[in-house]
């Protein structure tokens, strides 16, 4: 599979005096993590699919200082803008596509301040705009008919107020989109924010990724989709918990989309 | 003599509006003690705001139950106060009822604030009864006990007295219910006087309409020291409310100097500092104490409900953590007011008392809880962004004191060392690529 991957940086379009239609931003877990490379690849396939001249920025892409930020180091938060900006800038970046919510949102909100301006999507918005341009199909395929809930990041949902898209493309998998009693504006939180996702909770007496995967429980779904690389982590490990990772696959909506059409 | 009650009245209007007037100007300085922050832009979006959430009432409707009772109340609250205008014209110039003179719509007028009035009462015991007989989970949190507990209750009974003091004003007014005209709730409660004497009914109603209108007086004064007063802060606050996406946090403008300096390869690292530039104070990254924050986050703290929609709605206090937002924002104002009572105490400069916000109010285990979901943020009826006062705490602490919790410090080594929050190298980050 992985030679049918076409992924070209941004060194390589400038060494063809090119410019890509769109950045794709990996993010930090998406580059490293087991389970977020998968939906990486996932969404690379769609995009390849789809013929979408895109480039990454490869080994001189580096964090986005989310994390530091939210932590509360506004230093090595700045630090890293100011090198990531510096980099977009120099390679004249326009339009960057990503599968993290929190890198969606640093780059929108908060890169601008710091001299970085682009359009930002988050991949679901993208592969919305692909497909209401005809430039991708969905079929249902292997999900027709399934209930699928979709579990809204924070960082997409009340932060940027992108509640449609992934429910959108779910809908056109011909799935039938379940809510949880916490959905869209009032979401719960999978416990992973605000660098709660590179530490152990505070104590209390239950874990919040628990406490969301029993919502999601409650209403039956087929499959959790998700958005987000952490959240993904957080849901599967709850799924994990209640002994059910056989039955309930957590899917980030770019597998779900690839999946149906055996990419 | 005749003019005794003018004047008693008079006094007492000046002794209440007074007072008043004196904590306002109070409220506004310790506001002030807030940094200074940019609110000017996009006024046009900032007005509807203001309409919208206050007047509007747009985000309380959200809990349908507890919204329409308010709405209930708040619109008796504001429509029944136009009475209010005629008694303190009546009270200073020894009228009755001078408004009546203007006839039919007079009668509508009081007929409307009768039904109000009722249906305040109503919904007050309901309000009630959510308090202290269902115990909603959200009023019996470990930060409402003492006197936010009474308050809230404190309010209510108020209400319901006041309330009651205008029917009873209303149905022992012998003229008024000779006229029989807008007496629509109150002729159901004159029979009760009916067997009294007509002195002592007209005893009674002065005696209503004097503690309907000083208990208004009280009720004003009490609003400085009560959650009640977000019945005024919540226009202002809804104004100043931030417009941003509420994922963009603000990115502080002294560390973007000194990044700018630290990246700038002009810029001798060892140089001497230019004349003229060392006398900077150097700046405190963000917040320990209530002076650090802005004064948005202040006047949000003093527009605090205290209803316990954000906590109920945050992820850490659901799962049994000590974090509350909700107590976020009591603590800021209680912070606040004992740092104004210093500044009052000691002439106008605050006095070091050994005491900040960070520890002394809000603890770092509340602060480390956080997952900056938002949640509260959205939840908030009245546009308080509990949220940025949590992270302006944690700056203080990653940035002043290096205290951040040992597995945060190991990430942030991470991104410093490999640009990811994790220990891979920076030079592997397309491998997965090939994999
Ligand atoms: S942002 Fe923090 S305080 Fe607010 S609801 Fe979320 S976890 Fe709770
Ligand atoms: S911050 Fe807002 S939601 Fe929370 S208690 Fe205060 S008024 Fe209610």
């Amino acid at each position: 599979m992985s030679e049918l991957l076409n992924v070209p940086t941004m060194a390589d379009f400038m060494a063809q005096g090119k410019q890509p239609e769109v950045l794709f931003w990996v993010g930090c877990a998406g580059s490293f993590d087991d389970r977020a490379k998968k939906i990486t690849k996932a969404f690379v396939k769609l995009l390849n699919k789809a013929n979408v001249e895109f480039a990454v920025l490869g080994t001189e892409e580096s964090c986005t200082g989310d994390p530091a930020k939210r932590a509360g180091n506004e230093f090595l938060f700045q630090m890293q803008a100011v090198t990531n900006i510096e980099v977009l800038n120099a390679y004249d970046i326009k339009k960057i596509v990503t599968a993290c919510p929190h890198c969606f949102n640093t780059i929108k909100n908060e890169y601008p301040g710091l001299g970085g301006n682009y359009e930002v999507m988050h991949h679901t918005q993208f592969l919305k705009t692909l497909l209401d341009e005809g430039r991708l199909t969905i079929e249902g395929g292997q999900f027709k008919g399934k209930r699928i809930t979709f579990h809204d990041p924070c960082y997409l949902g009340r932060a940027n107020n992108v509640y449609e898209a992934p429910r959108d493309l779910i809908k056109k998998l011909e799935a039938e989109l379940i809510e949880m009693k916490n959905c869209k504006r009032t979401g719960l939180c999978c416990g992973a924010g605000g660098a709660q996702m590179f530490k152990d909770a505070e104590k209390g007496n239950k874990e919040v990724n628990i406490e969301r995967t029993e919502q999601a429980l409650e209403i039956k779904p087929e499959i959790i989709a998700a958005g987000c690389p952490f959240c993904n982590t957080m849901m599967t490990d709850g799924v994990k918990a209640k002994d059910k990772e056989k039955d309930l696959p957590v899917m980030d909506i770019a597998e779900l989309i690839a999946n149906a059409q055996d990419l | 003599m005749s003019y005794l009650p003018n004047i008693l009245f008079a006094m007492a209007l000046i002794i209440g509006v007074g007072y008043f007037v004196k904590n306002v100007k109070k409220l506004i300085r310790n506001i002030k003690l807030g940094h200074d922050v940019d609110v000017s832009d996009n006024k046009s979006q900032r007005w509807k705001n203001m309409a919208m959430i206050a007047l509007g009432q747009t985000k309380m409707i959200r809990r349908p139950i507890a919204g329409i009772l308010h709405v209930i109340v708040y619109v008796g609250f504001i429509v029944i106060n136009i009475e209010v205008l005629e008694i303190i014209i009546d009270g200073l110039f020894g009228t009755h009822r001078l408004f009546s003179a203007i006839g039919k719509p007079y009668d509508v007028l009081i007929g409307i604030f009768e039904i109000l009035a009722v249906l305040v009462f109503i919904s007050v015991i309901l309000f009630w009864m959510r308090r202290n007989m269902i115990k909603l989970k959200r009023f019996w949190k470990p930060e409402m006990t003492s006197w936010p507990k009474n308050d809230g209750n404190f309010i209510l009974y108020f209400e319901m007295v006041l309330m009651t003091l205008f029917l009873v004003m209303n149905a022992t007014d012998v003229h008024f219910q000779n006229m029989n005209s807008g007496n629509v709730v109150s002729q159901f409660i004159a029979p009760f006087f009916s067997s009294l004497s007509e002195t002592t009914v007209h005893v009674i109603e002065r005696a209503a309409w004097w503690m309907h209108i000083l208990g208004i007086l009280v009720f004003l004064n009490y609003l400085y020291f009560s959650k009640h007063l977000h019945i005024l802060l919540a226009f202002p606050n809804t104004y100043y409310g931030s417009l941003k996406p509420k994922g963009q946090f603000d990115n502080l403008e002294a560390v973007t100097k000194e990044v700018k300096l630290m990246m700038d390869p002009n810029i001798d690292p060892f140089a001497a500092p230019v004349e003229g530039t060392s006398t900077d104070t150097p700046a405190k990254f963000g917040a320990s104490d209530v002076q650090d924050l802005n004064w948005v986050q202040l006047l949000n703290a003093y527009t605090c409900t205290e209803c316990g929609r954000c906590t109920s709605e945050c992820p850490a206090n659901q799962t049994g953590k000590k974090l509350s937002p909700r107590k976020i924002m009591m603590d800021t104002r209680d912070r606040l007011e004992e740092v104004g009572k210093n500044i009052d105490l000691n002439k106008g400069t605050f006095k070091e008392d050994g005491k900040q916000l960070l520890d002394d109010y809000i603890t770092r285990e509340e602060l480390w809880a956080c997952t900056s979901c938002n949640a509260c943020v959205e939840a908030c009826p009245v546009s308080i962004n509990p949220l940025s006062i949590i992270i302006d705490m944690r700056r203080y602490l990653v940035m002043e004191q290096s205290a951040a919790p040992t597995e945060l410090n190991s990430m942030i080594t991470n991104i410093e060392n490999n640009g990811a929050p994790w220990p891979y190298n920076q030079m592997d980050r397309l491998n997965w690529k090939n994999e």
